[in-house]
C-alpha cells in the first residue's frame, strides 16, 4: 500500500476554537494542533482542555491529526500527555527531542497512560521533532529507537537559535541538519517533514524552498497559514506527464499480472516492483484510484 | 466542590466564550448569567451545556458569567471546565 | 391559495392588489408575449431654449407637483454613501406630502433615517431589491402600513413595464450632468461608474429630476441618462459621502474559510464542462464569491482560456481580468469601486448596460440569459436547494434579492458559495425562512464541508466526484452540521405579512411574517 500523504501539515494554535473546529476542512494532509509554542504560558491549561474537548467531537475527515505537546522538562508536558494520550489522535509530536533517553522518557509516560486507560493495541504514532544541535547529532539513534515513531521533523527556528545563528532565507544554517535528518529518516523508513516557511506573503519563496526540500527527500512541510497549502501541494503533486506515465505503468502491470507475467517492459525499459510502487505513489498523489484503472483495463487483448 | 477564587477562561473572539467564575457562599446555589450573539437561537442549549459541566464537576454553588460569541458545545465545555479548575486552584492559569 | 413551493399566498392585499402565486422558474414567462398592462412613456414638450435648471432640490420637487399617495423612485448606485434619497423624503415631508410609495432600486445602510417616516405613516409602501439595518427591523416588526415588496433587479424593470410600479417622481443622482440633464456616474469627483439601474426610472417616470454635485459645461459627454427624458436639473453641494460611494480597489478576502470555499467552487466550475474558451461569467462583489474570480483568473491564465464576457456588479478585480485579456468585454450594470468608474469611462470593452438589458425577464435580450456561470452567496440554503438572501437568523429583513434569482435562472451553472455554519448558526435548513431564489435554478451549493449537487443534475455530480471533489448529499451535510451546532430555537413570528417576495416574473414566491422579539 502507498504511504499516507503528508505534503502539508498545518499548525493550528491549540487555544483558538475557531481554527480548531475547522481544522478538518482546509484541505491539508495533516493538522498539528499545537499546545507548545503557539500557546501563551498562562493559557497552557485552557489549550490542553480545549484540544481534548475538540478531539472528542470534531470531525477531521481524512485529515491526519497530530497534537504537539510540551516537552517533559516543562511543567506542562506531563499534564498534556495525561489529557491527550487517552484521546489517541493519529499522532503525538514530541518537541525538542535530543536523545534516545528523551524518547524513552516520553514513551514510558505514554505507555503508562495508555495502560491506565485500557487502550490495547494503540494506533497512535509518534513524531519526533529535532530542533537542537544535540538532537541533530543523535538523530539516527533517535529515529531507530522506537517502532511507534513514523515521522521525524526538523524545527528550523529553534535549531538556528540553539546554534546561535540567524535563520536565513537560503537555509544555509540548517542545510546540514536537513540532510542528516533525511538520511536518518530514510534509513529507518520514516517520513521526514520540513520546518515552516515564515513569510506567509512570499508564495514564490515558499515554492522555491519546497522544491528544494522535495529534492532532498522530505515528504512534506509544516505550514503556518492555510494559504500555504496549495503552493506546497502544487510542488509535491506529480506533473501531467508523470501521471500519464504512472497510469500506463500501472495498467500494464495490472494486465500482465492478470496474465501471470511478473516482469515486463514498456518502451524497452524493464518494469519491476519499485517502478510499480513509484507509479502507485504518483497516482495516489494525483487522487487517482487504482481500482478505477483496473476497471478500465481491457483484459481481452 | 465550591470555587475559591475569581477566575476566567476563554476569549472574546468569534466562536469562543468567555467564562467568569465568582465564588459564592456555600448554600447560595448556582447563578448563571449568559449573554450570547446567538441568544435567540441557543440560550437554552448553552445553559444546559454549562450546567452539564458544573454537574459533572460537582459544583453546586457558584456565580458564573458567560459572554458567548457563537462557541460550539465542545468549546463551551472546555472553557467552563478550565474556569472552574482555575477557580478551584487545581490548575495553573490566569485571573 | 398556495404557490408551487407550498407557500400560502393571499389572493389580494389591500394597497398592493391581486397577487399571482409563483409557478416555477419559467412557467409564467411566455415567449413573445407582451404583458397586457404595458405602459407608455410620458411625453412632455418644452419650448426651445427654456431652462431646466432649478435653484434647489425643493424648487425642482415643487415644480413636479407632488401629491399624497405618489410613487417616488431613486437608484442605489451611491450605495452606503447616498445623500440624495433622504433629502428627497425630508423635503416631501416638509411639504406635508404623505402616503408615499418609495421604489428605490435598493436601500442601504444610508437609509436608516427612513425609520421615523415609516413609523409616522409618511411612507406607506416600499418596493426595493434590498432592505437592511434599522429599516429592515422596523418593517420586520410590522410598522410599514402595507407589505414591502422585495423584487429582483430584473423584476423591478418588469414592475415598471407592467405598471406595478408607476413612478410619479424620480430623483436620480449623477456625478456629472449638464443643464439639459445629460447625466452620468462615470466621471466627476463623486464618480460611481455605471448608472444602469436608473435608466428605467428616467424612461418611464412622470417627472425626472437629475441631481448632481458636479454641473459640467454643456454637453456632458459621455452620458448615460439623456436629456430628452429629463424634466429638471439641480446642482447641489454634495450627493453623498464619496468614501462610501466608491473608493479604491476591491481586495480579495483573506479569510481562510472563504478562500477555501472559493477554491472548491473554482474547481467545480473547471470540472463542469463550461470552463473553456468563450465562457461567460458573473461573481459577487465580496467574500467567497469574489474570491472565486481569483482562482479562475489563475487557472484561466495557466490553461490559456479566454472567456467571452463578465457581467453584473463589477469590481476592480473584474477590470483587471478584462485588461489581462481573460475576457473580451464587461457588461456593467453597477460598479463597486473607484477604479471601475475609470474603466467604464475609458475602456470601450467595458460597456455600461441598463438593468433592462441586464436582467429583465420579459425582454428579448437579457444578458443573464446568456450566462454560463454565476457564483452567488446565501444567508441560508435548504435541502431543496432554495436560497434565502433576504431574511436573517431571527427572521428579520436584512439583505438583498438583487440579481440573485435573475442570474441563477439564466446561468447554465449557478453555484452558491456559503459556509456550512456561521458563528454557530447552521446555514442548511429543511426549508429556508424565505425563498428568494428557487432550488430549481440552483445547481451546486459549495461549502467548506462538501459540495452538494442538485439531484436534477446527476451528470454534474458524477463529473465532480470523478474530479476528486467531496460531493455529499445535502441532507447528510445538514445532519452533520446540525450535530455540530445544535438546532436553533424556533423563530418568534406573528401572523402579519410584512413583506412579499416577488419572483422575477412578478409572481409571489414567498411572504415574510412579522418578528415579535426583535431587539
Amino acid at each position: 500500500m502507498a504511504k499516507k500523504k503528508r505534503r502539508s501539515m498545518l499548525y493550528i494554535p491549540g487555544n483558538n476554537p475557531a481554527m480548531v473546529q475547522q481544522a478538518g476542512v482546509y484541505g491539508c494532509d495533516a493538522v498539528l494542533l499545537d499546545l507548545e509554542d503557539a500557546v501563551a504560558l498562562n493559557q497552557k491549561d485552557a489549550a490542553r482542555i480545549l484540544v481534548r474537548s475538540m478531539l472528542k467531537t470534531v470531525n477531521f475527515y481524512k485529515t491526519e491529526v497530530c497534537v504537539r505537546v510540551n516537552n517533559l522538562q516543562t511543567p506542562f508536558g506531563l499534564a498534556d500527555l495525561e489529557e491527550i494520550v487517552p484521546m489517541q489522535p493519529d499522532n503525538i509530536r514530541f518537541p525538542k527531542t535530543e536523545s534516545v533517553q528523551d524518547v524513552r522518557d516520553f514513551m514510558k509516560e505514554v505507555r503508562r497512560i495508555e495502560k491506565e486507560h485500557d487502550i490495547k493495541d494503540p494506533k497512535m504514532t509518534i513524531h519526533v521533532m529535532i530542533e537542537t544541535a544535540k538532537g541533530v547529532a543523535n538523530v539516527y539513534d533517535i529515529a531507530s529507537c522506537e517502532p511507534r515513531i513514523d515521522a521525524i521533523t526538523i524545527g528550523g527556528q529553534d535549531l538556528t537559535a540553539d546554534m546561535g545563528i540567524i535563520k536565513t532565507p537560503d537555509g544555509a544554517g540548517i542545510d546540514y541538519a536537513r540532510k542528516r535528518i533525511v538520511m536518518a529518516g530514510k534509513a529507518n523508513n520514516l517520513d521526514v517533514l520540513d520546518t515552516v516557511f515564515a513569510d506567509v506573503n512570499d508564495e514564490e519563496g515558499l515554492k522555491e524552498e519546497t522544491e528544494y526540500i522535495k529534492k532532498l527527500g522530505f515528504a512534506g512541510k509544516a505550514l503556518i497559514n492555510p494559504r500555504q497549502i496549495d503552493p506546497v501541494h502544487e510542488v509535491f503533486n506529480p506533473s501531467e506527464k508523470e501521471i500519464r506515465k504512472a497510469y500506463r505503468v500501472y495498467s500494464e502491470f495490472y494486465k500482465n499480472t492478470k496474465a501471470g507475467i511478473g516482469v515486463f517492459a514498456i518502451d524497452g525499459k524493464m518494469i519491476d516492483a519499485p517502478v510499480v510502487q513509484r507509479a502507485i505513489t504518483v497516482l495516489e498523489y494525483a487522487n487517482i484510484d487504482i481500482k478505477d484503472i483496473e476497471k478500465s483495463v481491457d483484459l481481452s487483448d | 466542590m465550591t470555587p475559591k477564587f475569581k477566575a476566567q477562561a476563554g476569549t472574546f473572539e468569534s466562536s469562543d466564550i468567555m467564562v467568569l467564575i465568582e465564588p459564592v457562599d456555600e448554600g447560595t446555589g448556582r447563578q448563571v448569567d449568559l449573554s450570547s450573539t446567538v441568544m435567540l437561537q441557543f440560550e437554552e442549549d448553552i445553559k444546559a451545556t454549562i450546567n452539564q459541566v458544573l454537574d459533572a464537576m460537582n459544583v453546586g454553588h457558584v456565580h458564573l458569567i458567560a459572554k458567548d460569541k457563537g462557541a460550539l458545545t465542545p468549546t463551551i465545555k472546555a472553557r467552563v471546565e478550565t474556569a472552574i479548575k482555575r477557580s478551584l486552584g487545581i490548575q495553573e492559569g490566569t485571573l | 391559495m398556495k404557490n408551487v413551493l407550498g407557500v400560502e399566498i393571499p389572493e389580494y392585499i389591500e394597497g398592493i392588489g391581486k397577487l399571482e402565486p409563483y409557478q416555477g422558474v419559467w412557467k409564467s414567462i411566455i415567449e413573445d408575449e407582451v404583458p397586457s398592462t404595458n405602459i407608455s412613456r410620458t411625453l412632455k414638450a418644452k419650448k426651445a431654449h427654456t431652462s431646466k435648471v432649478c435653484s434647489s432640490l425643493e424648487d425642482a420637487i415643487e415644480k413636479c407637483k407632488p401629491f399624497d399617495g405618489m410613487t417616488v423612485t431613486c437608484h442605489h448606485h451611491l450605495r452606503g454613501g447616498d445623500g440624495v434619497l433622504m433629502q428627497v423624503i425630508e423635503i416631501l415631508d416638509k411639504m406635508g406630502i404623505k402616503d408615499i410609495t418609495l421604489a428605490s432600486s435598493s436601500l442601504t445602510s444610508a437609509h436608516d433615517g427612513l425609520v421615523p417616516y415609516v413609523e409616522k405613516g409618511m411612507i406607506t409602501k416600499i418596493f426595493s431589491s434590498g432592505i437592511r439595518g434599522a429599516l429592515g427591523d422596523v418593517i420586520s416588526s410590522g410598522k410599514l402600513k402595507y407589505p414591502a415588496i422585495i423584487h429582483s433587479h430584473g423584476g423591478r424593470v418588469r414592475d415598471f413595464l407592467t405598471g406595478r410600479i408607476k413612478p410619479d417622481l424620480s430623483v436620480l443622482a449623477a456625478s456629472a450632468a449638464d443643464v439639459e440633464g445629460n447625466a452620468t456616474g462615470s466621471h466627476g469627483p463623486s464618480a460611481f461608474g455605471s448608472m444602469g439601474y436608473a435608466d428605467i426610472d428616467a424612461r418611464y417616470s412622470k417627472n425626472v429630476i437629475i441631481v448632481t454635485d458636479n454641473m459640467v459645461e454643456y454637453p456632458c459627454v459621455p452620458s448615460t441618462i439623456r436629456q430628452h427624458f429629463v424634466d429638471y436639473v439641480v446642482n447641489i453641494d454634495s450627493i453623498g459621502d464619496t468614501s462610501k460611494i466608491a473608493s479604491g480597489t476591491t481586495r480579495i478576502t483573506s479569510s481562510p474559510m472563504d478562500l477555501r470555499i472559493a477554491r472548491i467552487a473554482a474547481t467545480v466550475i473547471e470540472q463542469s464542462g463550461l470552463f473553456k474558451d468563450g465562457m461567460s461569467f458573473q461573481v459577487g462583489a465580496g467574500g467567497a464569491s469574489l474570491a472565486v474570480a481569483k482562482f479562475l483568473r489563475e487557472d484561466m491564465k495557466r490553461k490559456s482560456i479566454q472567456g467571452s464576457f463578465m457581467i453584473g456588479g463589477v469590481t476592480s478585480y473584474g477590470v483587471d481580468m478584462l485588461n489581462e485579456g481573460l475576457f473580451k468585454a464587461i457588461f456593467d450594470v453597477q460598479s463597486f469601486d473607484a477604479a471601475v468608474s475609470t474603466s467604464v469611462l475609458n475602456n470601450p470593452k467595458h460597456v455600461e448596460i441598463t438593468c433592462d438589458q441586464y436582467a429583465n425577464p420579459n425582454n428579448c435580450g437579457a444578458m443573464t440569459n446568456k450566462l454560463d456561470v454565476v457564483v452567488l452567496g446565501a444567508l441560508e440554503v435548504d435541502v431543496d436547494f432554495n436560497v434565502n438572501v433576504i431574511t436573517g437568523s431571527s427572521g428579520e429583513i436584512r439583505g438583498a434579492s438583487g440579481g440573485h434569482s435573475d442570474t441563477a435562472s439564466g446561468a447554465n451553472l449557478s453555484v452558491i458559495v456559503c459556509p456550512s455554519f456561521r458563528g454557530r448558526l447552521p446555514i442548511i435548513m429543511d426549508r429556508v425562512h424565505t425563498v428568494v431564489t428557487p432550488g430549481e435554478s440552483v445547481d451546486v451549493i459549495v461549502t467548506e464541508r462538501g459540495v452538494c449537487v442538485n439531484p436534477a443534475k446527476p451528470d454534474l455530480a458524477v463529473a465532480l466526484k470523478k474530479a476528486g471533489l467531496k460531493v455529499v448529499d445535502i441532507k447528510d451535510l445538514k445532519k452533520e452540521v446540525d450535530s455540530m451546532t445544535g438546532i436553533p430555537a424556533k423563530k418568534k413570528l406573528g401572523d402579519k405579512i410584512v413583506a412579499l417576495v416577488e419572483y422575477r416574473d412578478g409572481t409571489i414566491i414567498d411572504v415574510i411574517k412579522n418578528v415579535t422579539n426583535l431587539g
